[in-house]
This record gives structure tokens, C-alpha cells and sequence, in this order.
């Protein structure tokens, strides 16, 4: 949270805050999701989802196939032009406040899809907070996305981000080769 | 088995037979476009030929040929003879074969397709409509005069302009999460991946080997040292503190 004061009354604690963080707060660890999943990267999807990635860490696990009790819209894959109406409808009818993750090179850009068929990013029919790049993205790349929308949530900033790579993985702290941890 | 389709098509049908191949073994009868439905119908009905499987109706765009620009191709299949043939016709623009719908009933939705894509109508197709495409896309896309970058939203465009946005495929981008050490793989030292695909794919130990266990193993002592003795030191700093 932003502004944390703790009062120690001896023996009983109190803690202040602004009622807006404190909102975020809520907000941001309660993210009900709807997942509209078109194409290939809802196998990554599923496997964020499912035990060994486990999105429910972050309070996101619950999906809801109604528009109107959801938070968060996934756009995971290719969306086509005659998806556009359709996937537009759906973030009308999300209430606010609403964000939106386009998962996949296809959501974010329309990827090699550069023809008739395809929208080239579904940024052009809503806005998009955040974008997570990849064919597919792996599950941490996912985890990253929203990890970064929860600090966008508290921050209470609406300016869309690309999810940056990581490091190497055998080249990140911890993981070194040498095994040393 | 197929060239007896062949045969027995000329046979039968005569000179209305234009031409007849087999390259690689596909072989192939071109008819033209007024004998195009009464072929099939023969084809299908025939005790010799029992052609009962549609496999597909599919065009080719030829836009710089004079004499007709589409060539309709129809794929089909015996499944008690087992023989396979390809039946062509040539169709000008604007002319309509006759509909396939009533003899195979899976054709309804194939020609639909190809009215969507290429713009041949089908005579006496019951249900002539687009299949894949929306009702307000204007022209036949894959006519090889449809201009390649030519897209028709249904939904107009939001602008983005303020959005920074990269293109995809960076040299970091696609595959960011580094599924392959590089500078590895340059020096020669490494052809492999990340550790859990190089398990799976056995360039690498899995942990159930020693060796590997035994550095799993030392991590997590090492590790739990290390937080005990954080542990402890942090317990003994709150000792002091509150001592104060």
C-alpha cells in the first residue's frame, strides 16, 4: 500500500492509510477475470492457471463468463476482424473499474497475422493496460503481466506497459550455473 | 483403381472428357463447366465407381489467363473402391456451376467457401452465402487482385497514438524468456535449452540423478543455513532493541 502509518497503542495496534490505496489495495488482490481465449495461447494460459504456476496466489484465479462480474479481461490470441465487435461488447459491458491484458503476440500487435482477416492488435478496438509479448508467452511472462498490472492497480495508473523480458534463467541471481544458490 | 475411374469416365462420357493426367499417381479429369454437376452425379451413382466421399471443392486464380480465370477443382473419393480422383473445370468470371450441394451433401458449405473467397456462385445452391467471412466485406480475398494489406474492420480503429508500443520480435521479444543461452551456444559450449526442456529432451541430467540431487541437495542446506543464522541474528538485534 502507498501511505502506511502504524500506531502502537501498547498492546493494541492500529494502522492508517487513505481510503483510496486502501481500495487498490482490495482491488488489486481480487481481480476476477474473464478469459477470452481465441487461439494456441490459451494452452499457456491454462498452464498459469493450473497448480505448478498457480495464479490464484494472486487472488486471480476466479473466472467469470459474465462480463458484468468481471475485472480483468484476458484477450489471449488471434482476434479476427469479426471478433472485433464481439470483443468490444464484452469490455462495454464490464463494469468499471475494468482493465485489460492482451496476451500473446497476436492480441498485442496481430503478430504474422498482417492480412484481410486479423485485427492487428485488439488495442485498436479497446485499450489495453497491459501487453505481454511471446509465441506464446511462458507462464512467468504471465505472472509478470500481472504482477505489473497489480502495481499499475495500486498506483492507480492507466498508461498501457509492455512486460519486459527477464533475465536468462541459468544467468539470474540464484540460479547460476555453478549451482551456487 | 483410380485410373479405372478414369477409364471408365472416358468411356462413358466421350469426347465431353477434355483431358486426362496422373502426375505423381493424383490422377485427374477436366470437364467443362456444363458437364460439371452430370459428372459428378454419374460419378456418385455409377455401381462401378461409387464415389461417396467429398473431400473437397476448392478454386485457383488465374488472373492473367485470357481464356477463363478460375480453375474449380473437386476432390473425391471411393470408400469401397478405395480409388481417389480430381475432377477440373475451367469457369470464366461471372459464369455459375452447377451446385454439388445435392449430390454430397458436405459440398453446401465447401462451395460457400468458395463463393466467399474467390466469388464463383454456385447454380442451384440453396443457401448462397458468405461462410467465413462477414455479410459487409466487400470483394473475394483470396482473387489474387485483392490488394495483400487491404483489411475491413468492422469495428473502427481507436486512435493510438500515445501508446509506445514496440514492434513484436525485438531481439529480446518472441521468445523473452531466454529459452536459449546464446552466447553459449556461439563459444560452442552449450546446444541446449533451458534446464527443464534439456531434461525433457536428455541433454541434461534430471535431478533424480545423483550428482544433480546432490547439488539440489547442498542448495537447500546452504540455504537453510543461511536463514537460520539471519534468523537468529535478527532475533538477537530484537533483544537488543527493546533491552533499549
Amino acid at each position: 500500500m502507498g501511505q502506511l502509518k502504524v500506531i502502537d497503542g501498547g498492546g493494541e495496534v492500529a494502522v492508517t492509510t487513505r481510503l483510496s490505496d486502501l481500495l487498490q489495495w482490495a482491488r488489486k488482490w481480487s481481480l476476477f477475470q474473464y478469459p477470452f481465449v481465441t487461439a494456441c495461447c490459451g494452452m499457456e494460459f491454462m498452464a498459469t492457471a493450473a497448480p505448478r504456476y498457480d495464479i490464484a496466489r494472486f487472488g486471480a484465479e476466479a473466472p467469470r463468463f459474465s462480463p458484468r462480474q468481471s475485472d480483468v479481461l484476458w484477450v489471449v490470441g488471434t482476434i479476427s476482424q469479426r471478433q472485433g465487435p464481439a470483443v468490444r461488447r464484452i469490455w462495454e459491458q464490464m463494469a468499471d473499474p475494468k482493465w485489460v491484458i492482451a496476451f500473446g503476440t497476436c492480441a498485442s500487435c496481430g503478430g504474422f497475422y498482417d492480412n484481410y482477416t486479423t485485427i492487428p492488435g485488439v488495442d485498436k478496438v479497446i485499450p489495453v493496460d497491459v501487453y505481454i509479448p511471446g509465441c506464446p508467452p511462458r507462464p512467468e511472462a504471465v505472472l509478470d503481466a500481472l504482477m505489473l498490472l497489480q502495481d499499475k492497480i495500486q498506483a492507480n495508473d492507466r498508461k498501457p506497459i509492455i512486460v519486459p523480458p527477464r533475465l536468462v534463467p541459468e544467468r539470474a541471481p540464484g540460479r547460476t550455473r555453478e549451482g551456487n544458490s | 483403381m483410380s485410373q479405372a475411374v478414369v477409364e471408365r469416365l472416358t468411356a462413358h462420357f466421350g469426347e465431353r472428357v477434355l483431358e486426362t493426367s496422373d502426375a505423381f499417381g493424383d490422377h485427374e479429369v477436366v470437364v467443362a463447366i456444363k458437364d460439371w454437376a452430370e459428372v459428378a452425379q454419374f460419378m456418385k451413382d455409377d455401381s462401378d465407381l461409387q464415389m461417396d466421399h467429398f473431400i473437397d471443392l476448392t478454386a485457383v486464380d488465374y488472373p492473367e489467363r485470357e481464356s477463363s480465370r478460375f480453375d474449380l477443382l473437386l476432390m473425391t473419393r471411393s470408400s469401397v473402391t478405395g480409388a481417389r480422383i480430381r475432377l477440373r473445370t475451367y469457369v470464366k468470371d461471372g459464369e455459375e456451376p452447377g451446385t454439388l450441394s445435392g449430390i454430397w451433401s458436405g459440398a453446401n458449405w465447401a462451395e460457400r467457401e468458395v463463393w466467399d473467397m474467390f466469388g464463383i456462385k454456385f447454380n442451384g445452391h440453396p443457401d448462397m452465402r458468405r461462410i467465413l467471412l462477414y455479410d459487409e466485406f466487400v470483394g473475394h480475398p483470396l482473387r489474387k487482385d485483392y490488394p495483400i494489406d487491404k483489411a475491413q474492420p468492422l469495428v473502427p480503429y481507436r486512435e493510438v497514438s500515445d501508446i509506445d508500443k514496440l514492434p513484436p520480435f525485438g531481439i529480446e521479444e518472441g521468445q523473452p524468456f531466454a529459452r536459449i543461452d546464446w552466447e553459449a551456444r556461439l563459444a560452442g559450449g552449450d546446444n541446449q535449452v533451458s534446464p527443464a526442456i534439456g531434461v525433457q529432451q536428455g541433454q541434461r541430467r534430471t535431478l533424480s540423478d545423483s550428482e544433480a540431487a546432490q547439488q539440489i541437495q547442498a542448495r537447500i542446506k546452504a540455504r537453510m543455513a543461511q536463514e537460520s543464522a539471519e534468523g537468529e541474528a535478527s532475533e538477537h538485534s530484537a533483544e537488543e532493541g527493546s533491552g533499549q
